[in-house]
């Protein structure tokens, strides 16, 4: 009986481990793409896009003051879409 | 009706909706006042927390600061909406399920320890004050300019109001007045922007129009406003000046900032469920791009309108004469933002023209002496502060847009203002004195201590908003890097490590403790005047300035967060299985009181 009762909760554990790097993965890749667009595109790489014209100035330019922002809200929407999913593959989301 | 009439009247308007809508929500028990009873849906608290965080410093602000310096201040727009993205994967789904009121209290019980609760409600005072003191800049130059009265009135009268009305409404009459003042603030920014990018390139949408035509001349607006600006011996518009390795520090700051500030924070505690919590960060980010997207257009498009007012006909042509800004219609703002003095011009040659060029140019001035308009900048004064407030009078639109601005700009202050005092109010009276000092407290008595709080708060801010350390939004920026080096790293450690009490509360003091000297070394002592042994033009280390140093402490906090960990030991089980729980939506129930 005993055994009965710590089964699950031990299986339970072992999907809560998964879940968390599953989470941790996608953060992670979220994040990278979140720093080449803001600090990587919009300031350090900004020479390398000189030469992509937006608008009378470069695509670098239009990263810093918009683009950005854009993807900073995919990014976000994407997680939230994703980690809903994930709750429900790995059973952990709310009753 | 004269401008002035139309002004009160939106503005009054405005008011009355809030006071209604707080007065409708008042709050009753403790649990309403903190957390709205949670039943808050994700659109509204985005809504809600939109307004909440776009202060003075972004509605006021961001676009002057933006107009003058060009694309390196784009780092104030990547800063500022990066920063939802750590919120978002780092923070608030995990703080919701963790399932308490405040951001403190969190701290405390995961970190198993009074003394990091404490710790982090003075963290969050630190970094919540200054953050108010830039909200009460924004607060003088909106009232002084509407009242048409001196800068320091404003001020004065400005606190009067925003104490009133946050200290009788909690959270639930926040939030939804917040909505209300989320709704008037984006139209009061997009309206106007809409008129003036009709006006200059034939787009409606302002943040297309930026990257369009400028139909009077058929280049690209942003090529002809480098050309026009550069013809005036200043910085092109477009182009990268400042010093990068800054550039990237501030820009981090403000991102981390974003995320540790409780006022933010503590928006996702208001929502039913865990989820909601991850979409809600999403809805806020929606709600705070359309005023985003639309700032660095507002700045470009004043940027030029201002340039062509000053040179009618054209930069090779003759500057304004005086005559026609004393006579002329469409310069009447000029007489009167005078009055605020926050706006000078001075005919310092006797030519009879306000001539506007960069003098610290050699060849602008070389240029300008031998034209015969003297060998100074006439225009002597334009605080960036007033420029979004000033623009529509600038672009000559009918004067309800005026009137809207008006009650748009004091809306984003106020709406701010009053959530980092209820952030104040719950750190001391919730955290400090019903956790600390006197558990025992009625719930009577906690309210009161709460507004007590508050009215220290505010009397503090607007004392230290006579002589603010920068304009509202360099003020705010300070505030971030207090939030990035204190707080952000603990919360975040909290749920990511299993750092230990020790490690924690040595991070945060040494964050905070560091940065504070910092920007103290550079603004001077408590931010008085001329007590500074540095100035940020020439900063104590490297190109580091001092609101770019929340980066800093932040990386401060985490090495030391995790050295003095390493060295005392592990977190006790019942801890460890916190953390686990905090990290899985399953079983997030309803917050639970202490």
């Amino acid at each position: 009986m005993a055994d009965h009762t710590s089964q699950p909760a031990q299986a339970g554990q072992k999907s809560d481990a998964g879940y968390w790097s599953a989470n941790v993965r996608i953060i992670l890749v979220s994040l990278v793409i979140w720093a080449i667009c803001s600090f990587g595109f919009g300031i350090l790489l900004r020479p390398l896009l000189s030469g992509i014209e937006v608008g009378g100035t470069d695509l670098g330019f239009w990263f810093a003051q918009q683009g950005s922002i854009l993807v900073f809200l995919a990014l976000i929407f994407f997680y939230a879409w994703r980690m809903n999913k994930l709750d429900k593959e790995y059973g952990v989301e709310e009753e | 009706m004269d401008q002035f009439t139309i002004n009160l009247l939106f503005v009054g308007a405005s008011f009355a909706l809030y006071i209604g809508i707080a007065i409708w929500a008042r709050a009753g028990s403790t649990s309403e006042f903190y957390a709205a009873g949670r039943g808050v849906h994700p659109v509204t608290n985005g809504m809600a927390t939109a307004a909440d965080w776009m202060s003075a410093a972004s509605f006021i602000s961001m676009a002057g600061l933006i107009a003058f310096t060009g694309y390196d201040n784009s780092t104030f727009l990547m800063g500022w909406t990066g920063g939802y993205v750590l919120l978002a994967l780092l923070l608030a789904p995990y703080l919701r399920k963790f399932g308490k009121y405040t951001v403190s209290e969190f701290i405390g019980d995961r970190f198993y320890s009074p003394t990091a609760r404490v710790v982090a409600v003075i963290c969050l005072i630190v970094a919540s004050t200054t953050y108010v003191i830039g909200q009460m800049t924004g607060v003088g130059v909106a009232f002084g300019r509407f009242l048409e009265v001196s800068n320091t009135a404003g001020l004065l009268i400005g606190a009067c109001v925003v104490f009133a009305y946050a200290v009788f409404g909690g959270m639930k009459g926040v939030t939804y007045t917040q909505v209300a003042q989320y709704c008037v603030l984006i139209m009061a920014y997009t309206i106007p922007a809409i008129f003036i990018s009709l006006q200059l390139t034939g787009t409606p949408i302002p943040a297309l129009g930026l990257f369009g035509e400028h139909v009077a001349s058929g280049q690209p607006l942003l090529e002809k406003l480098d050309q026009i600006v550069a013809e005036l011996g200043f910085k092109e518009y477009t182009a990268h000046h400042a010093d990068t390795f800054n550039m990237v520090l501030f820009t981090l700051s403000l991102m981390i900032g974003t995320a540790g500030l409780p006022h933010v924070i503590m928006r996702f505690f208001t929502v039913p469920r865990v989820a909601d919590a991850r979409w809600s960060a999403g809805w806020t980010l929606v709600f705070i791009a359309l005023l985003y997207l639309t700032a660095p257009a507002v700045g470009a498009m004043a940027r030029l309108n201002i340039t062509e007012m000053m040179w009618p006909n054209g930069t090779s042509g003759e500057p304004v004469s005086v005559e026609m800004i004393e006579n002329e219609q469409r310069y009447d703002w000029m007489a009167t933002w005078q009055k605020t003095g926050l706006l000078g011009w001075e005919d310092k040659n006797g030519d009879g023209r306000i001539a506007y060029f960069n003098d610290k140019n050699a060849e602008a001035v070389a240029k300008a002496e031998a034209a015969g308009w003297g060998s100074e900048n006439e225009l002597t004064n334009f605080n960036r502060d007033i420029l979004v407030l000033a623009n529509p009078e600038i672009a000559n639109l009918p004067s309800w847009v005026i009137g809207l601005v008006a009650a748009g700009g004091l809306a984003a202050a106020l709406s701010t203002a009053a959530g980092l005092l209820l952030a104040i109010s719950s750190a001391v009276s919730h955290d400090l004195i019903k956790g600390s000092i006197n558990p025992n407290i009625s719930e009577k008595g906690e309210l009161l201590s709460a507004r007590v709080a508050m009215a220290v708060a505010i009397a503090v801010a607007t004392y230290l908003g006579l002589n603010p350390p920068g304009f509202a939004a360099q003020t705010v920026a300070l505030a971030f890097g207090l939030a990035a080096a204190s707080i952000f790293p603990a919360l975040m450690m909290g749920i990511f490590t299993k750092v230990n009490n020790k490690g924690a509360v040595a991070g945060m003091l040494t964050g905070l403790i560091v940065t504070v000297i910092y920007i103290f070394l550079h603004k001077g002592w408590f931010f008085i005047p001329d007590t500074n042994s540095f100035t940020d033009a020439d900063p104590l280390l490297g190109t580091i300035k001092s609101t770019s140093f929340g980066a800093v402490g932040a990386v401060i906090n985490f090495a030391v967060a995790f050295t003095v960990s390493k060295m005392t030991g592990a977190i006790p089980k019942e801890i460890e299985e916190l953390v686990e729980s905090v990290r899985v939506p399953r079983g997030a129930g309803a917050a639970q009181d202490h």
